[in-house]
Formats: C-alpha cells, sequence, structure tokens
C-alpha cells in the first residue's frame, strides 16, 4: 500500500516523458510509453487493493506534503484509499488501460496532426493522472485539482483536431460550461471552510453535525452545481453531445467511462453531508430523474451513433445520481462501474465501425453491417445488452439495483420514471442496433483492425457481461451495504420484464415490420421529433440568454467606455489651449488692450470689495 | 547592500549606453544581463543567508536631509526581499525576449531598462516617505521612454497617457505624503518621512481618510485598477516586448505593494472603512477587465485587459483584510509576474516574426511553430487558474479570504474564473488553433535562448502551483506584522 502513490505517479511520468520529448519519440516507443504507464498503474492499484483488503482496515491514508499552510487554512496532499477510491481507481487504471491499448491502433495511422500520436497519449496519460489525483485526494482541494485537470484534459482532447473550428467550438464549449459548475463547486469549499475550517474530506465530514440545516442543504446545493457541470446533468448537460467531437477512444474514457463520472464520486464522497439535508438529496434525485428522462427522449432521436451514445452515458450518469439522491449509495457507485465497462466497449466498438467507414457517423448511412464487421457487431451487440439491462448482463444487476431501491426508499415516482427510462433506451439502443446492423448493406467497409484493437473488446466482452458478480460478490463487502432485494415480486418483475418488451417493439418497428411513417412524418410528430433532437432546445436558449448578450455586451464596449471619460477630459484641455493659443496673436497693440482691461479689471474688484 | 545593488544597476545603465560605442555589437544586452544576473544572484544569496531576528534580510541607513528629516531608509524584510528578486528575474526575461527586436539605440534601451529596475528595488526597499516617492519617480520616466522611443505605431499617444496617469496619481500620493507629515509634526513635533515613525501618526478622522486615498489612488492607477486602468491597454500594447515585460511583471505590483505596505498599514482604519470599496472594484477589475479582454481582437491588447483581471484579485485579496487574502494578493503578483510575462513575450515574439498582433491575421501557428504553441498553451492554461499552477494557489486564497469578508462580492469575483476561461481559450484558438492562414508560409519556432527563459518560467509556475509553502513563508512574517488583521 506504500506504493499506492506510484498510481497517479506513473500515468504523469508517461505524460512527462511524452511532453519533453516534443513528439520525437518514434510511434512504437509512444505507443509502449503510453498505454504502459496506465498498465503499470493499473497493476500497482491491484496490488495496493488487494493489500489493502488483505489488511482489513476501512481507510488507509498516504500523506505526501502540505500544499500550503495559510493561518489555519492547511490543504495537504495526502492520498487516501478506502472502499469508494479503490473502486474507483480500479475502474481508471483498468478500464483506462483497455482504452489506451484501443487508441495504440486506433491513433496508428492518424497523421492529420504533426506529433498528433505522442501528443495524444500525452495527453490521454495527463488526463488518467488528473482522474486519480480527483479520486484519491484526501482534501477537497486536491479533489479541486484533480477535477479542474480533467476538465483541461477534456478541453484538450475534445479540441484534438484543432484546425477544424467547429473542434475548437466544441472543446470550448466543454470547458467553459463546466467550469460554471466548477465555480458553484469553488464556492461550496469556501463555504465549507468558513463553516468548519477545514477543507480535509475526513474531518468536514465528522464535523457536519456542528452545521445548520439550512447551511448544510446550501452548501449540498453547492457541491451538486460543480457536480452537474462535470457529470453533463441538468442544467449543465448541454456540452455533451458536442464533445463527441475527439477521437473515439477518447469518448470512451472521458465521456463515458470516468470523467463523466466525478460529480456521482463528489456526491458519494460527501455522502455524510448530504445525509445532514434531506432537501439537498431530493435535489440530487430530481436531478437525476429530470437528466434521465430528457436525456432518453433525445437519443431516441439522434442520428449520429455517438450522439446516441452521448445521450445513453448522460441518461445513465442520470440513474446514478437518482440513485445517489434516493439513498442507493452503493448502488450508484456498481452501476457507475458496470457503466464504465459498458459504455466503454460500446465507444469502442463504435470507434472501430467509424473507422472501417471513414469517419462516417450517420446510422442511417449504415446497415448490414453483421456480417461485414463481426467483432465490432458483437462488442456492441453485447455492450447495448449491458445498456438495456439485459438479464444477468452486469448492467441489469445494477439497474435492477437502482430501480428497486428507488421503490423501497423513495416511492413510485422514482420507479416508474426510471422503468419509463429503461424502456426508452432499449428502443433507442435497439433502433442504434437494428439500422447500423441489420438490413441492407449501404456502404462497404473495410476493417483492418489488428490484434490490439480487438483484444481490449474482448476484454470489455467479459466484463461487460459478467461484470455484474463484482457487484454480488466483492462490491457488496466493500462498501458494506448489502444490496439486498427479491427479483421475484411483481415489481421486480415488471423491472426486468418492461425492457425486454421495449426491445421488442422496438425491433418490430425499427426493422419495418410496423410502419410508424405516418406517425413521425405528422406535423406533431415532426416536431416532436425535432424537439427531441435538439436535445429540448437548451442549446437554443442558453445561446440566446446567455452567449448572445455577454458577445454583443463585450463587442459593443470594444473600445472601453470608461476611457470615454479621459477622451472628453482631453478633448476640453484641448478646447482651451485652443482657444489660449488664439490670444497669442503676437500683436502688441492687442497685448496692450488687453493688459490695461485686465488692470481695470482688477482695479474694479479691489475698488467693489 | 541594498544601495550597493540600485547604485550598481544605474551604473550598469550608462556602462550599457556607453558600451555601445566604445564596444559595439551585444555589448550592451550582455552588460545588463550581467547586472541582472549578478543582482539575482546577491538577491538568492540574502535568502539562503536567512532573516536577522527582526525579520529583515538586509538594512541600510544614512543620513541625507537632516533638516528636513529625510534618511536614505532601505530595508529587505521576507516581501520585500521576494518582490526585488522577481524584480531582478524579470530583468533577464526582458532583456532575453528583446535580444533581437531592438535594432537601433539598444545602448540607450538597455539603460532605460536598468534605471527602471533600479527604481523599482528601490520602491520595494525604501522605508522613507521621501525616499519611496523619489524612487517611484526614477522608474517613471524611463519608462516613457521605452515606449515613446520604441513603441510601436502609436507610441506618442501611448507613452503620454502613461505618463500622465502616472504623474497625476503620483501627484496626490505626494500632496498625502507631505500633509501626513505635516499633521505628523504638528502633533508630535517631530519633523520625518521615516515610515516607522509615521506608522502611528496621530491624525483626525475625517483627514486620515483623504490622506488613505491619496496613497490608494496612486497605487490603485499603478495596479490598476477599474475605472482608472485605461492607459494599460495603450502602454502595454505599444510597448516593445522588454517594455511590456517589464510593465505587466513588476511595475503594476509596485501598485500591489504600496497598499501592502503603505495604504493599508499607515491608515489602518480607514482603509477598514474603504475595505468594502477595496473588494468592489476587485470583483469589478475582474468581471470588467475578463470581459475587455475578450472582446479584443489585438493578441497583446487581450493579455493587457486579462492583467486588469489578475491585479483584480490582488485588491480583493488586500482588502479581505485576512491573511489568505493578503497572502491570495502576494502570490498573485508572483504568479502573474511569471505568466503575464510569459504571454506578453509570446505577443512580442509573433509581431516580430508575422508583423501584426491582429489575431485574426493568425490562425493555425501550431503548424509551423509547435513549441510556441504548447508554451502559449501551458501559459494561457496557468493565466486561466489551472490548480497545480501558481496563479491558482494566489488566486483561490484571495477568494478564500475575501469570502469571510463579504459574500456577494466575493461570488461576482469567483464567476471571474468562467470569464477567465472564455478569453483564456478564445486567445489560444484564435491564434495558434484553427484553420493555418493561408497567408502564412511559415513562421520561425523558438529557439534555445526563448525556450530557456520560458522553461524558467515554467518552472516558477509549478513550483508556485505544487509548493508554495517557502514563498508564503517568506511573506508571512511581514503580513503578520500588519496588526490591522484579526
Amino acid at each position: 500500500m506504500d506504493l499506492l502513490w506510484l498510481v497517479p505517479t506513473l500515468p504523469l511520468l508517461g505524460f512527462a516523458l511524452l511532453f519533453v520529448t516534443e513528439g520525437k519519440l518514434p510511434d512504437k516507443l509512444v505507443a509502449i510509453v503510453g498505454a504502459g504507464s496506465v498498465g503499470l498503474a493499473a497493476i500497482v492499484a491491484l496490488f495496493a487493493g488487494y493489500a489493502f483488503v488483505q489488511s482489513g482496515e476501512a481507510a488507509y491514508t498516504l500523506p505526501l506534503w502540505t500544499w500550503m499552510s495559510v493561518a489555519g487554512f492547511e490543504p495537504s496532499i495526502a492520498l487516501h484509499l478506502d472502499a469508494l477510491s479503490l473502486v474507483m481507481i480500479g475502474v481508471i487504471t483498468g478500464v483506462g488501460f483497455l482504452i489506451h491499448v484501443y487508441a495504440t491502433g486506433y491513433m496508428w495511422k492518424d497523421h492529420e496532426e504533426p506529433q498528433g500520436y505522442s501528443r495524444f497519449f500525452a495527453y490521454m496519460n495527463l488526463f488518467v493522472f488528473a482522474m486519480l489525483m480527483l479520486v484519491l485526494g484526501d482534501n477537497l482541494l486536491v479533489l479541486f485539482l484533480g477535477w479542474e485537470g480533467v476538465g483541461l484534459c477534456s478541453y484538450l482532447l475534445i479540441g484534438f483536431y484543432h484546425r477544424d473550428p467547429a473542434n475548437g467550438f466544441a472543446a470550448r464549449k466543454a470547458f467553459v460550461v463546466t467550469r460554471v459548475g466548477d465555480t458553484a463547486l469553488a464556492l461550496g469549499l469556501f463555504l465549507l471552510f468558513r463553516e468548519l475550517g477545514t477543507l480535509h474530506i475526513q474531518q468536514a465530514l465528522a464535523g457536519v453535525g456542528s452545521l445548520t440545516p439550512g447551511m448544510a442543504t446550501l452548501i449540498c446545493l453547492l457541491l451538486l452545481g460543480g457536480a452537474v457541470g462535470k457529470s453533463a446533468q441538468l442544467p449543465l448537460q448541454t456540452w455533451l453531445p458536442d464533445a463527441m467531437a475527439g477521437p473515439t477512444p477518447v469518448s470512451a474514457l472521458i465521456h463515458a467511462a470516468t470523467m463523466v463520472t466525478a460529480g456521482v464520486y463528489l456526491i458519494a464522497r460527501m455522502q455524510g453531508l448530504y445525509l445532514e439535508s434531506a432537501d439537498a438529496q431530493q435535489a440530487v434525485a430530481v436531478v437525476g430523474l429530470l437528466t434521465l428522462l430528457i436525456a432518453s427522449f433525445t437519443a431516441l432521436a439522434q442520428n449520429d451513433i455517438k450522439r446516441i451514445l452521448a445521450y445513453s452515458t448522460m441518461s445513465q450518469i442520470g440513474y446514478m445520481f437518482m440513485a445517489l439522491g434516493v439513498g442507493a449509495w452503493s448502488a450508484a457507485i456498481f452501476h457507475l462501474m458496470t457503466h464504465a465497462f459498458f459504455k466503454a466497449l460500446l465507444f469502442l466498438s463504435a470507434g472501430s465501425v467509424i473507422l472501417a467507414l471513414r469517419h462516417e457517423q450517420d446510422i442511417f448511412k449504415m446497415g448490414g453491417l453483421r456480417s461485414q464487421l463481426p467483432v465490432p457487431f458483437i462488442s456492441m451487440a453485447i455492450g447495448s445488452l449491458g445498456l438495456v439491462a439485459f438479464p444477468l448482463t452486469s448492467g441489469f444487476f445494477s439497474k435492477d439495483a437502482i430501480l428497486l431501491t428507488a421503490w423501497q426508499n423513495a416511492g413510485w415516482l422514482y420507479w416508474g420514471g426510471g422503468l419509463l427510462a429503461a424502456a426508452l433506451t432499449a428502443l433507442y439502443t435497439t433502433r442504434m442496433m437494428v439500422l447500423a446492423f441489420f438490413g441492407e448493406p449501404r456502404t462497404e467497409p473495410r476493417d483492418d483492425s489488428r490484434a490490439n484493437m480487438w483484444l481490449p473488446l474482448m476484454v470489455l466482452w467479459a466484463l461487460s457481461v459478467g461484470g455484474g458478480w463484482f457487484g454480488i460478490g466483492v462490491l457488496d463487502d466493500l462498501l458494506g451495504e448489502v444490496l439486498e432485494f427479491s427479483h421475484f415480486e411483481p415489481v421486480a418483475l415488471a423491472t426486468t420484464l418492461v425492457p425486454l418488451l421495449a426491445i421488442a417493439l422496438g425491433w418490430l418497428i425499427f426493422s419495418g415490420k410496423v410502419d410508424v411513417a405516418r406517425l413521425v412524418e405528422s406535423s406533431l410528430g415532426g416536431s416532436v421529433r425535432r424537439f427531441f433532437a435538439s436535445g429540448w432546445g437548451f442549446d437554443w436558449l442558453y445561446e440566446r440568454v446567455f452567449v448572445k448578450p455577454f458577445v454583443w455586451l463585450a463587442r459593443a464596449n470594444r473600445n472601453d467606455v470608461v476611457d470615454s471619460v479621459y477622451r472628453i477630459a482631453v478633448g476640453i484641455t484641448r478646447g482651451f489651449h485652443h482657444v489660449a493659443a488664439l490670444l497669442q496673436t503676437g500683436r502688441l497693440r492687442w497685448y496692450a488692450v488687453n493688459m490695461a482691461l485686465g488692470l481695470i479689471l482688477v482695479i474694479l474688484i479691489v475698488v467693489v470689495d | 547592500m541594498i544601495l550597493a545593488v540600485v547604485l550598481g544597476l544605474l551604473a550598469a545603465g550608462v556602462v550599457a549606453w556607453a558600451s555601445e560605442r566604445l564596444v559595439g555589437g551585444h555589448a550592451p544586452r550582455i552588460v545588463s544581463l550581467a547586472a541582472f544576473a549578478l543582482g539575482l544572484a546577491w538577491a538568492v544569496w540574502e535568502w539562503q543567508g536567512g532573516a536577522a531576528a527582526n525579520g529583515l534580510y538586509a538594512a541600510q541607513f544614512f543620513e541625507w536631509i537632516p533638516r528636513f528629516g529625510i534618511n536614505v531608509i532601505l530595508e529587505m524584510d521576507g516581501l520585500s526581499l521576494l518582490m526585488v528578486a522577481l524584480t531582478l528575474f524579470l530583468g533577464i526575461v526582458a532583456v532575453v525576449s528583446s535580444w533581437d527586436e531592438i535594432e537601433t539605440g539598444q545602448g540607450f534601451f538597455q539603460f532605460n531598462i536598468l534605471w527602471v529596475m533600479a527604481g523599482v528595488v528601490g520602491v520595494f526597499t525604501a522605508l522613507d516617505l521621501f525616499l519611496f516617492f523619489f524612487f517611484w519617480e526614477v522608474m517613471l520616466i524611463p519608462m516613457y521612454f521605452l515606449i515613446a522611443i520604441w513603441g510601436h505605431e502609436k507610441k506618442g499617444y501611448a507613452s503620454m497617457k502613461f505618463f500622465l496617469f502616472t504623474q497625476i496619481s503620483g501627484l496626490l500620493m505626494l500632496l498625502a505624503i507631505l500633509a501626513l507629515v505635516f499633521f505628523h509634526y504638528a502633533s508630535s513635533g517631530d519633523l520625518t518621512f521615516d515610515y516607522k515613525e509615521l506608522l502611528g501618526a496621530a491624525i483626525a478622522g475625517e483627514m486620515r481618510f483623504w490622506l488613505m486615498l491619496g496613497f490608494f489612488v496612486a497605487f490603485a492607477t499603478k495596479l490598476p485598477s477599474v475605472p482608472v486602468h485605461t492607459w494599460l491597454p495603450d502602454a502595454h500594447t505599444q510597448a516593445p516586448t522588454a517594455g511590456s515585460v517589464i510593465l505587466a511583471g513588476i511595475l503594476l505590483k509596485t501598485g500591489a505593494y504600496g497598499l501592502i505596505r503603505f495604504a493599508v498599514p499607515l491608515f489602518p482604519d480607514a482603509s477598514r472603512q474603504f475595505s468594502t470599496w477595496g473588494l468592489a472594484l476587485g470583483a469589478a477589475s475582474i468581471l470588467y477587465g475578463g470581459a475587455m479582454a475578450f472582446s479584443q481582437s489585438d493578441f497583446k491588447r487581450l493579455v493587457a485587459y486579462s492583467s486588469i483581471a489578475h491585479m483584480g484579485f490582488v485588491l480583493l485579496g488586500v482588502y479581505a483584510f485576512n491573511e489568505q487574502g493578503m497572502q491570495g494578493a502576494v502570490i498573485t503578483m508572483i504568479a502573474h509576474g511569471f505568466s503575464t510575462a510569459a504571454l506578453f513575450m509570446m505577443a512580442g515574439a509573433i509581431q516580430q516574426r508575422l508583423h501584426t498582433r491582429e489575431m485574426s491575421r493568425m490562425g493555425g501557428l501550431w503548424v509551423h511553430a509547435p513549441r510556441m504553441g504548447v508554451m502559449t498553451m501551458f501559459f494561457v492554461v496557468a493565466s486561466v487558474g489551472m490548480p497545480g499552477l501558481g496563479n491558482f494557489v494566489g488566486e483561490f486564497l484571495a477568494l478564500l479570504g475575501a469570502f469571510k469578508a463579504n459574500v456577494p462580492l466575493t461570488v461576482a469575483a469567483t464567476l471571474g474564473i468562467v470569464v477567465a476561461a472564455i478569453y483564456g481559450l478564445y486567445l489560444l484558438q484564435r491564434s495558434f488553433q484553427g484553420t493555418p492562414n493561408p497567408e502564412i508560409e511559415s513562421m520561425r519556432d523558438f529557439g534555445f535562448r526563448e525556450m530557456s527563459v520560458m522553461v524558467l518560467m515554467m518552472i516558477g509556475l509549478l513550483w508556485v502551483g505544487v509548493y508554495p509553502q517557502p514563498l508564503l513563508d517568506m511573506s508571512a512574517a511581514t503580513i503578520a506584522s500588519l496588526d490591522v488583521l484579526p
């Protein structure tokens, strides 16, 4: 366990090496450094985790140094390992490693960028480092370091092909929108420090009892503000679909498996604080439920395979938020883990499809890929089964855990909403699979992927299918909260069956057995579809309420209105100068008259006085 | 030693000027570089030697005009030493950054740089108000020449504006100094300009406020704060690269230093009374400077406005009236010195290569000059306030401190980090990313000389960002000695 510091340090070293060599390393070496550093970190994490479980302790802290010490503000840089962070580092390094290996193949022939291969892995390694600091930090300020770090790396990776201004825009949008959330988080930290005098997580959690309920709610809501930004939840969700501009392994790593889970982690980590405020917990659940539903409807109307997956991510994170809100803490983390497995698989196999179709992402231009691209098809199918919570796949266990706990703890509304979204999930996933992989072929794919690309996929097959057993076996022990509910009650039965029925319905509709064209093409159907496709008009709204006015104000004031005050002053001075200069005619007679008049004036003043 | 260093810099200026005729070639630059390097070595040596029991690293006293109670009092405590070291380091950066930019009159150019810096070192160490004012003026005139002679297309306008703003606000400070000395004389019968004597001057409440305001206006103009900031965008944009580096890196900090050393301790009650205004001006500078930065299309002007936003954090920290805020202000001064100096150096390098500062005529420069791209990215990321780099530590502490003092204004100021992200990324994307501009065929990348100073500043920012404790410890004693803090 003493080697825990190596876990974040190895990816950092990988980044440093790739950064310092300025892209001069041969590509093969870059691949070894880039993927190897994360792989080694995964191995160290495994050993540290094993030692931790063996030790039987609840938590292990490795202090490194005191960041700064100013009048009682003494954030230390220390790593904190407990069940929650162990699960997180397992997911980050494990799934992260698989994605890195896949990316060595995916990016291999990518010569769009000078030194692009090296730069790509440098950013990826830095990202893994930042994410590890986020989950291992013993102090909220260290968490904030990781928090901002993943934001930066996602900016760099979304805008990786930076010569296309559209990608730059997407990257900027992601960074700025999440920064709005970060502002709330920062304010939450200020408030927490003012009230409790520490940002040390364990100390703060120990002291939450002294907070007034109102104060606890306020702090929770500010932290929630940060969480919704990073995790792409309502109302800061708009950056995630655009973030698909980055290379596909980036989408898998950042926008599915790890970074967007940061908000879930934050709330789970601050569980003790949220338990102080029922209102704040309620808010978390509502945010989750609303995002879940909105994102599911939106996914149904997307044509871009990556955008479908992006909205599905948003909705799955919505499940996690709802779980946190209804008190299903370990179910949320369980779903975080299984989601990382199947969503990484989905994105990576989508990447293989996109690469084989030479960067075609529209599912309506695909079709019949089943026989042409067998490995991506099987991968995508397995991932989809996880996503729709098909019985006995990983997603099934975790989603059931969430929905049934919601039923137990919070009543039918959350359960029903979640179930509706589960049906929608099944519907849009079936739509994606049917349109892309079944029916008539519409393209000629060329699959030249190699072992380094399909091996990670196969590992993820196993995890997506079997990952649920972790939850039943390992995770329960670790998180200490046993997930206990029967699978044969009516509610449980409905929870299991509804997605299956939805799959069947989807199959009938999208393979053309039931004609819904009249419904979709009617004027109401069309506008509903467009409304969903636009992501419920949030971009439209924000553009008008925030972006346009700010840009307009900035442009209008380009010349700095404050300066005009000084310009007027200068103008007046110049005016006087001009008048004074006119008086200097150079004629003696004029001067004499003026002197005489002045003298008379002075005498008059004296006399009158 | 302090006086020797100041005089040494002044003398080096004369030598550099003379060496242009006598030796020629690179001689003036080498003289200048050597002078700053020696000075920096001295500062590091004093630092290593540690402080005496009274917290001073060096101190000197000479009688000057005893009849009026004017003496040469030079003292260097932790805060002064930090500022002096930063000054001398950025002197090196300034010389290197303009190595092949200045072609005409480089002897006189180096003379002016050295004299500005001599004045600044004096400002950071003088503890006699008359001497302080003297140095305040010494740094002004050479700076005026730097802009007026080696500036760009609107140099006449910009240099005159700089001169007038500084001079008028300086005049207010002179009046405040004289009034302070007079009132102190009237009450105690002791005619003195000695800072320590004046610290406890008994002055009527109303007058105290006006005197404080005299100092405040001078320092806020130099900082600069909204609404007396408008000299800065013009001066920075028109100044040669070395001038911008010195202006942003050092001269602005004399305003911040003046607030911490003089305005607040000399008039603690009046300053506390004024603190809400100070916080409000800080928040206004952060937001207004940020929004103005975003609206610029000139690379250098954008960086100039971003300086105003960063200095807003200094104002916020100082008027938070607690140790965290004050330390945040100090760290912001140092980190901003590195990050903004580097960005101005970048602006100068681009202008030298492409003969433009307009971002609409850039785009995709990364393709031609990846090193410059990476460096721009690094320093933009730093100035956006990324944790792990220096600016974050300063800004976070300033906000943390200010939050205890005034919540609404701190909330407004915190929104500044969103604005910073907007203009920072806009700068990076308009210049180095995006579609390569077809009019640009090639651009020379940074060589060893430029990279070496850039890397030094990177290391500096990383150090301040990851382990700022040595710096905090240095200024802690100075800040703790301000008995105005709770």
